[in-house]
């Protein structure tokens, strides 16, 4: 009886093993449209409507814990910002002049001026649930492919760039962060000196995994002149054959500290992104509308 | 209905309701930077009072719904909670531990496993960004808060099971020491 009790334990235990290791390999091995992605997206099709209502009802808690969190770091926080403010000020004298000099040299050649998010329609969505763990940067918002929203589409928030949309169901979607292992934002410095080039210094934002406040701007040449405070912004690209999936000039952070690293011919730029990706309540999609939208979604062979 | 019908729903309605607290409330509070994960919580809590086939079997379908539910890589966490569930079960069936504080070092045991074996896993699997040594210290935060976490989810776990539970260990214990008049110091 005893020995019959431990093989079925065992029996059990490798099973389940046996199953997690199937479903793994199973979903490495499958494109994004395959039954296992097909059945996440069911899923969340089905709980995005309980999610919402939880995340709604336990908003008062959340603030509840966010306020004690707040507070731990107000103070450090203020410090901070003080020395940014006396920074800024310096700053947005210079900025004055060279925008005044921008606008008259803008009407010299003949230029419009165009806003950044010019050509998109952006949806506001509720934050409705996000994943517990480091390793997934995450966040489920209530709005789906009913409003409009399509993979690949940037998210912002009040203060910057957020992340990309990743997977999309009727009511709801995944939102991958800029913080996700997996993200990678081509960004530029806006840096007061000009480069050779003209168009600054540019690198791929990555994070690091376990530094959320944090983010690495990767291959950027070690002679860059790159300076504590210059802010980042995403590069963007209006190539009609290679666009990029997020639109110039978002605000991504600000530079913290650059490490010249002696054995490489490039240099690590810290950036602490402006948005506060751990406490998001509500993000924008930025989402294709009107014919530019159906166009682009023709071009790619799938219907709007 | 059978008992083991009714604990079967009732482990089906906790785990259910564990993800979907985790998602949408437990995840977007930030305590210290991190934020608390109750899935190891309640699988180590049930692995403690229903044994390890049962806790094993929890951790696998707590860990496939949160997979499913936040569209991870399916299995991952599967893999690390059912690992989970079957060693607190199998504390219970080898050690029977009665101190009160049991589920507080359970809880924060459980929640070191599975963050260890979630990065494991991912190192495996292969990580596209550099990985900073703070993530050490998200990971003893994270234990930390669970720690304290743990006493009051083994309690509300217990409180859900305790009708359909085959065998409660403090009711056991209890029974070990009324004896009724059957006690040689009575009969003396």
């Amino acid at each position: 009886m005893y020995k019959q009790s431990v093989r079925r334990r065992r029996a059990v235990l490798a099973l389940l093993v046996a199953a997690s290791l199937v479903l793994l390999t199973a979903y490495f091995g499958e494109s994004a449209g395959g039954p296992f992605h097909a059945l996440q997206r069911g899923v969340l099709e089905v709980t995005a409507p309980i999610q919402e209502g939880s995340s709604r009802a336990l908003k008062p808690l959340r603030d509840l814990f966010g306020w004690f969190d707040d507070t731990i770091d107000a103070r450090d926080e203020r410090d901070r910002l003080r020395k940014e403010r006396n920074e800024l000020r310096k700053r947005v004298i210079g900025a004055q002049a060279a925008e005044r000099e921008n606008a008259q040299l803008r009407r010299l050649v003949n230029l419009d001026r165009s806003d950044t998010v010019d050509g998109y329609e952006p949806v506001t969505a509720r934050v409705i649930g996000r994943s517990p763990t480091v390793w997934y940067a995450t966040i489920t918002v209530d709005k789906g492919s009913s409003a409009g929203v399509r993979v690949d589409q940037p998210v912002v928030s009040g203060d910057g760039l957020v992340g990309k949309v990743t997977a999309v169901t009727g009511g709801a979607s995944q939102v991958t962060l800029i913080t996700d292992s997996t993200s990678g934002v081509s960004a530029r410095v806006l840096t007061p000196v000009v480069t050779d080039s003209g168009n600054g210094i540019t690198g791929v934002v990555q994070p690091a995994v376990g530094r959320p406040r944090d983010l690495l701007l990767e291959f950027v040449p070690r002679r860059a002149n790159i300076r504590k405070g210059d802010a980042v912004v995403t590069a963007g690209s209006q190539s009609s054959r290679l666009e990029s999936l997020f639109p110039a000039n978002l605000p991504i952070g600000v530079v913290t500290k650059a490490d010249d690293e002696e054995l490489s011919q490039y240099q690590r730029v810290h950036v602490r992104p402006f948005a506060d990706l751990r406490r998001l309540d509500f993000v924008q999609i930025l989402t294709r509308g009107g014919d530019r939208g159906a166009a682009t979604l023709r071009a790619q062979g799938r219907t709007p | 209905m059978t008992p083991q019908v009714a604990l079967a729903l009732r482990l089906a309605l906790i785990a259910v309701v564990t993800v979907l607290v985790q998602i949408s409330a437990v995840s977007q509070v930030s305590l210290l930077g991190v934020s608390a994960d109750l899935s190891p919580l309640v699988v180590a809590s049930v692995g403690l009072l229903c044994g390890s086939t049962i806790g094993a079997v929890m951790g696998f379908a707590v860990g496939l719904f949160v997979d499913t539910a936040l569209l991870q890589t399916l299995g991952v966490s599967s893999l690390v909670l059912l690992g989970v569930g079957y060693w607190a079960g199998r504390l219970r069936e080898l050690r029977d531990p009665a101190h009160g504080l049991t589920p507080v070092a359970v809880g924060a045991a459980a929640t070191a496993a599975a963050a260890i074996g979630f990065s494991l896993v991912q190192f495996l699997l292969g990580v596209d960004a550099p990985v900073s040594l703070l993530l050490l210290r998200d990971i003893l935060v994270t234990i930390a808060v669970n720690a304290v976490l743990a006493m009051p989810v083994y309690a509300l776990v217990r409180r859900s099971l305790a009708r359909v539970l085959p065998q409660d260990p403090r009711r056991r214990r209890r029974r070990a020491y009324v004896t009724g008049g059957l006690s040689p110091i009575s009969r003396a």
